[in-house]
Order: C-alpha cells, then sequence, then structure tokens
C-alpha cells in the first residue's frame, strides 16, 4: 500500500499526478487551479516576480510541436518560481528519425526532472509518454485533443473580467467558441471546463470544421454565425490554419472572413458587454476584425496572455507539491 | 501412416449440413468413413472425442501474413492471404512463393495482387498468377480509387473466373483517417472519416459488378449500410459475397478510450449500431464469412500516439473462441458458425476442405466449445500479441488438430 500523500494541513489535495486534459476534473479541481492562479496573478504583477518554492527542482519543456508563446509562457511561469527550467524544442519530425517516442520519453526520464511540460502533433501521446516517466506530466497541448493551461487561463480571463456580472462564477454565462471547431484542442478542453462549470457552451463552425456529435460533449452546435452569437457573454474565436483555407474545408479567406468573422457589426447580436477571446496569433481579417481584436473594453486577448503565465504556476506549483514535501523529510 | 479413429465426437459437417454424434476413420491423409461404432485396425490410435465438437479445420478467409503457429493455436488449417507482402504478390512467381511458406503445416491460398505493386492502375499478370495456385484476386489493404480501373479489373476477372476481393473503404474519404466519425473521434481529438466511406465504396463495387458480371467479394463489411447494401443485392440476385472480422461483431468505437492503439483497426471500429447491424448480417447470412484478417505488428509499430501506430490486429489464435462467443450470445448456432470458416470460404474460393465428406482432406478441427480461458496479449502464440481483445474472458479450446492426417496439435 501506498504511504498517503503529504500535504500541508488545510490544503486541497489535488487528486492527480498529471494534467493532461481538463475531461476527467471534477468541478472543485478546477476551481481549485482557478483559485491557486488567481493568487498568481498579483505576484506576477510585482516588480520583483520571483518565488523561489520550485528551487532546486527541473523542470523541461519538451515541446515536439513547434510554439512560441505557449513556450515562453511555461518558462516564463517555470523561472519565477525558481525552477531549472529546460527547454527542448523540436519539431517532431526531425526526433522522428530513427528514435521511437518511447525512447525519448525514457531519455528525458533519465535526466530526473522533476516535472515535464509536453506538447506534441499527435492526440494521446502525452498520456503515452506520461506513462513512461517517474514525474508530473503537463500537458501543453496534444494533436486536436486537449490543451488544458489554455481553457484554465480561459476561465481564469472569463471570472476576473466578468466576476461582477455573475458573482464571479462561470455557471449560466452563454459562451460561444467559433471557428475551426474540428482540427482545435483549445476548444475541447474548454467545451469540457465550461460544460463542467455549468456554463452555456455553443460550437460554432461551417459544417465543414465542425466534428461529428459535438453535441455529446455537451454543447450545442451553430453553422450560423449571426444564430450563435445571439446573446452571448463570451466569444471565443479559433484561429483558421492557412493550409485550411483556400479550398480544403473552406473556399477562401474572404468568404470565410464574410461568414465567420467577427467584425462588430455582427457583434450586435451578442450582449453589449461581451468578452472577446482568442487564444492566439490572430489572422486579422481572416477570423477576427481589427477593430474588434484591439477594442479595449470587450477583447482580453492580451490579458489572456498575463493569465497563462499565473495559471502554468499554479499548475507547476500544484503538480510538485508531493515532490517538494519527499524533499523536506530528512 | 498410422490411422486415426475419432470415437462419440460431435460431427459437425458444415458443407452438408449436418450435425451428429458418431465416429470418423482418418487413414492415408483422408476422412476414410464416418458413422457409428466404426471399427479400426489394430495399430490406429483411438481418441475418445467425449461428446466434442469435431470439424473440418478452419478456413481463415483474410490473413495478412503467415502466421503458422497462430494459425495452429486458432484451428486453422488454410488461410487466404492477402497480396500486401512485402512485395506484392503481383507477380507468379511471388504467389507460387506464398503459397509454399506455409508448408507443410499450413495451407497457403495466395490472392493475386488486383494491380502491379498494388499501385491501383494497372492490370497485373491474373491469369498467370491463377495459373500457379492464385485462388482469387484482391485489392488488398486499399480500394481502387479509380472507377475505370475497377470495372476493367472486373470485366478481366469475371473472363478468368476469379473473385474479386475488394477493400471496402472509399480512399478519399479515408485519406489521413483513423478511426470513424463519432463521438470517441470527436472525444479523442482523432483525425476521421464518416461511416459512410464504406457504403460509399460498397455500392460503387456492386454497381460495377453488376456491369461487368463479376463475382464479388467484401473482405469486410463493418456498417450498418454496408451490410444493406449487401444484403439488397443478394436479394436481387447479384453474386456477392462478404465478410467480416470478429471485432466488428464484438467491439465499437468505445475500444479506443484511452488511446488504445491495438483498436485501431482498418476499417476503423463504428458505433453501436454499426455493430449490431453486423451481428444481424451474421445472424441471416448476409455475411457470410467470419476471417480473422490476422495482421501482426510489433511493439514498434503498435506503441506510438494512437494516429502513428499501425492499423490491424492480430487474429488467428483467437478466431475460434471469439467466434464462439457470438453462438454463446446467440447470434448464430455453432455449424453456421463453422460454415462462415470453413466450408462457405471454400465454396465461394474453390478450394479443398471445410468438409467432413468420405474421401474429403483429413484437414480436422476437434475443439471443447465451452472450455473457458482468457486472452492474453503477452501470450498470444504467433509472431505478436497485438489483440484488441487482451484480457478478455473467452471460451473454446483447440484439443486437435489435424492437417491431411497429420497431427499439428497437441
Amino acid at each position: 500500500m501506498k504511504p498517503p500523500r503529504k500535504v500541508p494541513q488545510g490544503v486541497y489535495r489535488f487528486p492527480h499526478r498529471h494534467l493532461l486534459g481538463i475531461e476527467g476534473l471534477q468541478p472543485w479541481d478546477i476551481t481549485f487551479l482557478l483559485d491557486e492562479a488567481e493568487t498568481w496573478v498579483e505576484a506576477g504583477r510585482r516588480a520583483r516576480k520571483h518565488d523561489g518554492r520550485l528551487e532546486g527542482l527541473t523542470q523541461i519543456n519538451a515541446f515536439f510541436e513547434n510554439s512560441t508563446r505557449t513556450l515562453l509562457s511555461f518558462e516564463i511561469a517555470g523561472k519565477r518560481l525558481g525552477a531549472d527550467v529546460v527547454n527542448l524544442a523540436a519539431g517532431a519530425s526531425s526526433l522522428k528519425k530513427g528514435e521511437t517516442l518511447l525512447d525519448t520519453a525514457l531519455t528525458l526520464n533519465a535526466m530526473r526532472p522533476d516535472v515535464i511540460v509536453i506538447r506534441h502533433e499527435s492526440s494521446g501521446a502525452v498520456a503515452l509518454i506520461a506513462e513512461k516517466v517517474d514525474c508530473p506530466v503537463l500537458n501543453a497541448g496534444d494533436g486536436r485533443h486537449e490543451h488544458p493551461t489554455q481553457a484554465l487561463l480561459d476561465a481564469l480571463t472569463i471570472r476576473r473580467r466578468l466576476g461582477h456580472k455573475n458573482g464571479g462564477r462561470i455557471e449560466g454565462l452563454r459562451v460561444a467558441i467559433c471557428g475551426d471547431i474540428l482540427h482545435s484542442r483549445v476548444a475541447r478542453s474548454n467545451f469540457h471546463l465550461l460544460a463542467a462549470l455549468g456554463a452555456e457552451v455553443r460550437a460554432v463552425a461551417p459544417p465543414t470544421l465542425m466534428p461529428a456529435h459535438v453535441e455529446r460533449l455537451g454543447v450545442t452546435a451553430f453553422t450560423d454565425m449571426d444564430a450563435g452569437l445571439e446573446g452571448a457573454d463570451v466569444v471565443m474565436m479559433l484561429r483558421l490554419q492557412l493550409e485550411r483555407m483556400e479550398g480544403a474545408y473552406v473556399p477562401s479567406t474572404r468568404e470565410y472572413f464574410r461568414t465567420f468573422g467577427l467584425t462588430r457589426e455582427r457583434l450586435k447580436a451578442a450582449r453589449d458587454d461581451v468578452l472577446i477571446l482568442h487564444p492566439g496569433p490572430m489572422n486579422r481579417g481572416v477570423e477576427i476584425d481589427s477593430a474588434v481584436a484591439d477594442d479595449i473594453q470587450r477583447s482580453a486577448i492580451t490579458e489572456q496572455v498575463e493569465m497563462g503565465v499565473a495559471v502554468r504556476m499554479a499548475c507547476l506549483d500544484i503538480l510538485t507539491r508531493d515532490r517538494r514535501m519527499e524533499g523536506m523529510q530528512p | 501412416m498410422r490411422s486415426i479413429l475419432f470415437r462419440n465426437a460431435r460431427l459437425i459437417d458444415p458443407a452438408a449440413g449436418t450435425d451428429r454424434r458418431g465416429d470418423l476413420l482418418v487413414a492415408e491423409r483422408v476422412i476414410a468413413a464416418t458413422g457409428e461404432g466404426l471399427a479400426a485396425s489394430v495399430d490406429a490410435e483411438i481418441v475418445e472425442a467425449g461428446g466434442k465438437v469435431l470439424a473440418p479445420g478452419l478456413i481463415d478467409s483474410t490473413v495478412f501474413r503467415t502466421d503458422v503457429d497462430a494459425a495452429i493455436a486458432g484451428g486453422i488449417t488454410s488461410v487466404l492471404l492477402m497480396p500486401d507482402q512485402s512485395p506484392p504478390l503481383d507477380d507468379p512467381a511471388l504467389v507460387e512463393r506464398a503459397e509454399r511458406l506455409g508448408k507443410p503445416r499450413l495451407w497457403v491460398r495466395p490472392l493475386a495482387a488486383a494491380t502491379r505493386g498494388l499501385n491501383g492502375c494497372e492490370l497485373a499478370e491474373l491469369s498467370l498468377m491463377q495459373d500457379v495456385g492464385a485462388v482469387g484476386v484482391a485489392t488488398g489493404r486499399a480500394a481502387i480509387a479509380d472507377a475505370q480501373v475497377m470495372l476493367r479489373l472486373l470485366r478481366y476477372a469475371a473472363g478468368l473466373d476469379l473473385v474479386v476481393v475488394t477493400h471496402a473503404e472509399c480512399p478519399f474519404l479515408t485519406a489521413g483517417a483513423v478511426a470513424t466519425a463519432g463521438e470517441y473521434a470527436t472525444r479523442l481529438g482523432l483525425p476521421s472519416a464518416p461511416a459512410a466511406a464504406e457504403a460509399v465504396q460498397i455500392a460503387r463495387d456492386l454497381r460495377l459488378a453488376r456491369e461487368a458480371g463479376a463475382r464479388l467479394h467484401i473482405a469486410c463489411v463493418s456498417t450498418a449500410d454496408g451490410v444493406e447494401l449487401v444484403r439488397a443485392a443478394q436479394a436481387e440476385g447479384q453474386d456477392v459475397t462478404a465478410a467480416t472480422a470478429p471485432a466488428y461483431a464484438l467491439l465499437s468505437e468505445t475500444a479506443l478510450a484511452g488511446y488504445r492503439s491495438f483498436a485501431r483497426l482498418s476499417p476503423p471500429l463504428r458505433d453501436e449500431t454499426d455493430r449490431a447491424a453486423v451481428r444481424a448480417g451474421l445472424a441471416d447470412g448476409t455475411i457470410g464469412m467470419l476471417a480473422s484478417r490476422h495482421d501482426p505488428r510489433t511493439e514498434e509499430d503498435k506503441r506510438q500516439p494512437f494516429a502513428d501506430a499501425a492499423p490491424g490486429a492480430a487474429g488467428c489464435a483467437t478466431l475460434l473462441a471469439l467466434g464462439l462467443s457470438l453462438v454463446h450470445d446467440g447470434v448464430l448456432p455453432l455449424p453456421r458458425l463453422l460454415a462462415a470458416m470453413s466450408s462457405t470460404p471454400a465454396q465461394r474460393f474453390g478450394l479443398p476442405g471445410g468438409s467432413l465428406a468420405t474421401g474429403a482432406p483429413a484437414d480436422l478441427l476437434l475443439f471443447d466449445p465451452d472450455a473457458p480461458w482468457r486472452i492474453d496479449a503477452g501470450t498470444l502464440p504467433g509472431m505478436s500479441g497485438n489483440t484488441p481483445f487482451d484480457g478478455i474472458p473467452v471460451s473454446g479450446r483447440v484439443l486437435r488438430l489435424l492437417k491431411g492426417g497429420e497431427t499439428l496439435l497437441p
């Protein structure tokens, strides 16, 4: 029998070793992560941002798929907590030559990291690696599957920005997630998170970019943008990858902008105080009009980036707690 | 060669449609006699069957690899080998070699590649391959995309009286897909294709086969629409048969949960409606054959993220036991199951075996349909244990297997 985990008195014992996805988390797990992240927002606004609680721990950011923003965010989060952060930024293609993914995982594990952050182009790859390593694993995006820290930072942004009208709760809010749902891990993680917290979630996409049976994830599907935006408290736009435009899934970027682009005109269907989110990087003039993206009253796109660091700090802190407690044993 | 007398067995002859208690005598590599109270020479081996089932050795109508140990463990004495070998079976010499590879313990009946290198463009030398032992012609793991090529293939094969075995998945719809579009593919974020990809291909191939007057065999039917198309064509009198594998009657997309790459199959697992339709198709005979689609894969091929793993499952060693679970479930009676794995493929492809008639080759399977065991991927006989049924309890054990009168098992 395993010894009981040592957690300080009065602290919620987060019952998961890894953070591989939002699916499977209980609403109180999510709320706990958000509450913890909240404390890091203030810490991040001070001039001296350093907190040494991950001192001496090694954090590997293994990014098998290209990323700038998420990698940077995880690196900053780790460094602010005092961890020794190492980045392995290799396109999956270069690693695929010869070595299998599991061998790569075993190699990483042999470096004795204390936490590994992984992004991979294949759905399920992060979970596969997590089975093979001895430390907590944080999913920074696997294929089209999940991107849990993105959903958490979105929720934190919503909570902070719309707290005044809903008592700081996500429950009951109408959230429209619009664009390339089919290929989006951000959308999937958000579906699970927002549904778990009781929001009314709408998936808005052209039929070619809408996954099958999306309603079974607890959301309502709309193929008409105007109908989908009706009365929305939050509009979350998704990035349309360039290779999916120009005839593959939609005929052209200009037609897409006409039918699914977020413009001021179109936003009139939503609530006046609607909050606009985008996981970035944006394609201005494709899925979102610049006037909307830069509307400081309603757009929280840059704030999302700030919340990202806070959420990642909270996740790194929480997942390494057991390990740090062990370190304190005589 | 020593004669063998099986005493007091349940003799199921799917070719004759009989199921009775009796004795069976094997002499000189053939079935010498069946009946009650048979006498044998003094030196004959006497096997007291005690009411266990004695049936023709199984004929597995689709395998992708010649895996002798797996076949024998599963009570299989003949396999139809798909042309997707390395290199593909598109040349008479390769067909001859493929046929020899199972000897002396397994009959390998090669299916000729429909097109050179299975490229889907140029017809392969079907007549020459037929002369050296190809029992049919197959498109392999993929359908022929070009309808013109398919029509010519069907016409040419009809002239040779060869059955054309087709893979029923529209290659355009399934490009890049690793799962069936549905709840699980959406949840797991896997590239998927609609189940209609099968019906689209079957509908085209049925129509072209009718145009050509060809004999068509759908290698694997896995969807409700696919079953219905085959059923309707058979009702109209078209010369079409179909097979499926146990996975499509026993599993659905839910097996993909946790990204289990052993459940990555081609065609992919479908939803519950399709699974029920496949069972109904087996029950009413629309799907006349149950094949293993044996496709052993190495650890390196399967220990990958789901979408990067190779498709296919090992199936020979579990074919009988999984088939029997359909009998235990009441989907079809035991003699019908045995027909689906012996006499029906024998008749369709003109093979010896599948019969207990006097003079038939002594390819015989004695088994206990109720003996329980648990499928274990780690110890499954054969090249590899990549089965989606790992850990599942089944019943049905091979007690004795004969090929041409020679004992292969135990």
